[in-house]
């Protein structure tokens, strides 16, 4: 099995599809000669030329054009420097690559893939900081993935290329240096992954939390607490069958994630679980969402740095919440 | 830029346009007509007085090419080939529209026809077309996608991104702007800095032009330059068409911003008479022959829009518009 980081993984991802596919390319700011402003795509424009494509500064009209490219049947791979840019880009992917498929009953499809570097701990600030999935997540048409290892990176990528639809794949920053093997695995879009089966509590997380997820569960395990342990890997769509059988083999359910509560993902999961009669009923507890912090990302180092979930603030607050502890 | 003279006098071709441009007008009178007696409901946003604009350019496209008309798309979608038929189909929501009744008078997709549909969002769909242009030249694809906007699009940062980087890439994109001198209720020249839209162009390291948007032969004459150019590969054009809507904005719009005489100015342009004047002068058609094709015209029109109306009591169940919402 090959050990690769999460950034080497998207890299092989982008590499392996555009191998494949000629009509697969890779399309964003500095993303040539420089490698992305995150190094992903480094050397790719030497094996793929005509592949790798350096734009201005201009989000709206690169992704608009990709947009147009994918309805005549490219399949481009936009790279967003950073997430935050994301307000750039709304129109072309909320107005135009979501809504492709519908507004022309079938005739024209949008295949397109936007990546979208996310998440804090990196001091760059309020506007290089967001994770702003939770922005689209109510919009119809759209995919959305966020993979927490290299593995489901390299899988989910390969996956979200050859979609048919608009796929929004988002890479938290802080996950782009961790390792882990590569498995060559048929991991759908809209699945989530159960990845322990403990029986007292299961959490549910994604992408960088997930590291937070599976370090609370080491400490509650300290604790004689046994966890289930999901990850969400796609958040639309939500794979809601998943989420009720793992959630009723425990009856207690905790969402962990990095971004604020009100309208997202983890309000999102906690909804679906209460309001399924047979989930609800089996609930020992009233389902806990633990989420990052209700204001724009800090600059200040201790400041941001708690603007996240921990684990040891994680495992409190399940403790008390679940076992009177 | 000074055009040649290519003015194109043959019988079938001229009687050609001009069945265009009835179309394009009947289309519109029967839409306002069936709004009036309530059988349409939504909003729709008719181009009465621009007839020759989409005709000339229509006329000058090859079935290779693309266009992605604007929220005002009737003219341009009638004159690329789509039936009256799917067209008043979408409006009144059934199953037999271009977009199965999902879309409305502002989508009108119609692959067949290369026409890939409006933005409703102004000046939205312009990089759209400018992706379809980079498809073509990344795949050697023959054809020329054309962006089409109007001057209030000009100031969406979606135009000057989108003729950036079609300059930079030469893409084979043709920026056609019907200026119709507002925006809504915004007259163009408060709202845009320089005299011609096409002035743009020299910012972007591009050609352009401003033509009588009004007079058919100088429209399709024009076209038929920008595309020479674009299919030559010499990058992108800017043509700017100088028009008039007769009618408001969209359904609800008072005119309240210009007055009576600017109107009865431009009734006096109306595209459909100077060409139909200009084909009876010149002898191409007489008088009988032009009254036989605008009958057949209006008939045709009558014939689809019922038609339409009949069948339009086929919809689209609720599950089959879910399953449109992603492809398979």
């Amino acid at each position: 099995m090959t050990q690769m980081t999460y950034r080497q993984a998207i890299r092989q991802a982008l590499a392996d599809s555009m191998e494949e596919d000629k009509n697969v390319i890779l399309i964003g700011e500095d993303v040539g000669v420089y490698g992305g402003c995150f190094k992903v795509s480094e050397g790719l424009i030497k094996q793929f030329p005509d592949q790798v494509i350096d734009t201005p500064v201009s989000e709206e009209g690169f992704t608009g054009m990709a947009i147009g490219a994918a309805m005549m049947g490219m399949r481009p791979v936009i790279e967003i420097m950073y997430a935050d840019f994301f307000t750039l880009i709304f129109d072309p992917i909320v107005n135009h690559a979501a809504k492709t498929h519908f507004l022309s009953a079938g005739q024209f499809s949008c295949p397109i893939v936007i990546r979208l570097p996310e998440g804090s701990g990196t001091g760059h600030g309020a506007q290089h900081t967001q994770s702003p999935e939770a922005l689209f997540l109510n919009e119809s048409g759209l995919k959305m993935v966020a993979p927490s290892n290299p593995s489901d990176a390299y899988n989910l990528l390969r996956k979200a290329v050859k979609d048919n639809n608009p796929v929004l794949f988002f890479e938290h920053k802080l996950l782009y240096d961790t390792t882990g093997p590569i498995t060559p695995e048929n991991i759908e879009i809209g699945r989530a992954k159960v990845l322990s089966h403990g029986e007292d509590l299961t959490i549910i997380s994604y992408s960088h939390a997930m590291l937070t997820a599976l370090e609370t569960a080491d400490l509650l395990s300290k604790r004689g607490i046994e966890s289930t342990i999901v990850d969400l890997c796609s958040l639309k769509p939500l794979d809601s069958r998943t989420l009720f059988e793992q959630v009723r083999r425990t009856g207690r359910a905790v969402m962990i994630q990095d971004t604020a509560a009100t309208g997202s993902v983890g309000s999102e999961v906690l909804a679906l679980i209460a309001s399924d009669k047979k989930t609800f009923d089996i609930l020992k507890d009233p389902p806990l969402l633990i989420c990052g912090k209700n204001s724009p990302t800090p600059f200040s180092k201790d400041l941001e740095k708690n603007s996240v979930p921990n684990a040891a603030e994680s495992a409190e607050k399940i403790l008390t919440h679940f076992f009177n502890n | 830029m000074f055009l040649e003279s290519n003015v194109n006098k043959d019988k079938s071709f001229c009687t050609g346009a001009l069945t265009l441009m009835y179309n394009s007008r009947f289309f519109e009178e029967k839409t306002e007509e069936l709004f009036k007696q309530g059988l349409i409901h939504g909003t729709t946003h008719l181009a009465n007085g621009q007839e020759a604009s989409q005709a000339g350019l229509c006329m000058a496209l090859t079935d290779k090419d693309w266009i992605v008309p604007t929220h005002r798309c009737h003219g341009f979608t009638i004159c690329r080939g789509s039936s009256a038929y799917s067209m008043f189909s979408e409006m009144f929501g059934s199953s037999h529209g271009l977009a199965k009744g999902l879309g409305g008078s502002m989508h009108m997709p119609d692959r067949e026809h290369g026409n890939l549909g409006s933005s409703a969002v102004v000046g939205s769909g312009i990089p759209l077309a400018t992706g379809i242009a980079f498809d073509m030249k990344y795949n050697g694809k023959e054809g020329v996608s054309v962006a089409i906007f109007g001057d209030g699009a000009s100031g969406r940062g979606s135009l000057h991104e989108s003729m950036n980087l079609a300059s930079i890439w030469k893409l084979p994109v043709l920026f056609y702007c019907e200026n119709n001198l507002y925006g809504m209720s915004a007259p163009s020249s408060a709202m845009i800095s320089v005299p011609h839209v096409a002035d743009r162009a020299a910012a972007y390291n591009m050609s352009g032009l401003t033509v009588d948007g009004n007079d058919f032969d100088t429209v399709y004459e024009a076209c038929l330059k920008a595309l020479s150019h674009i299919r030559e590969g010499k990058g992108p054009f800017l043509l700017e068409v100088m028009t008039y809507r007769t009618k408001g904005h969209s359904k609800s719009d008072r005119r309240l911003y210009r007055t009576a005489e600017e109107e009865a100015y431009w009734a006096s342009r109306d595209p459909i008479m100077l060409y139909e004047n200009k084909l009876a002068n010149e002898g191409i058609l007489t008088r009988d022959e032009i009254s036989e094709i605008r009958e057949s015209c209006l008939e045709n029109i009558e014939k689809q829009a019922s038609r339409a109306l009949e069948d339009s009591i086929d919809r689209l169940t609720e599950q089959e518009a879910l399953d449109l919402v992603y492809a398979p």
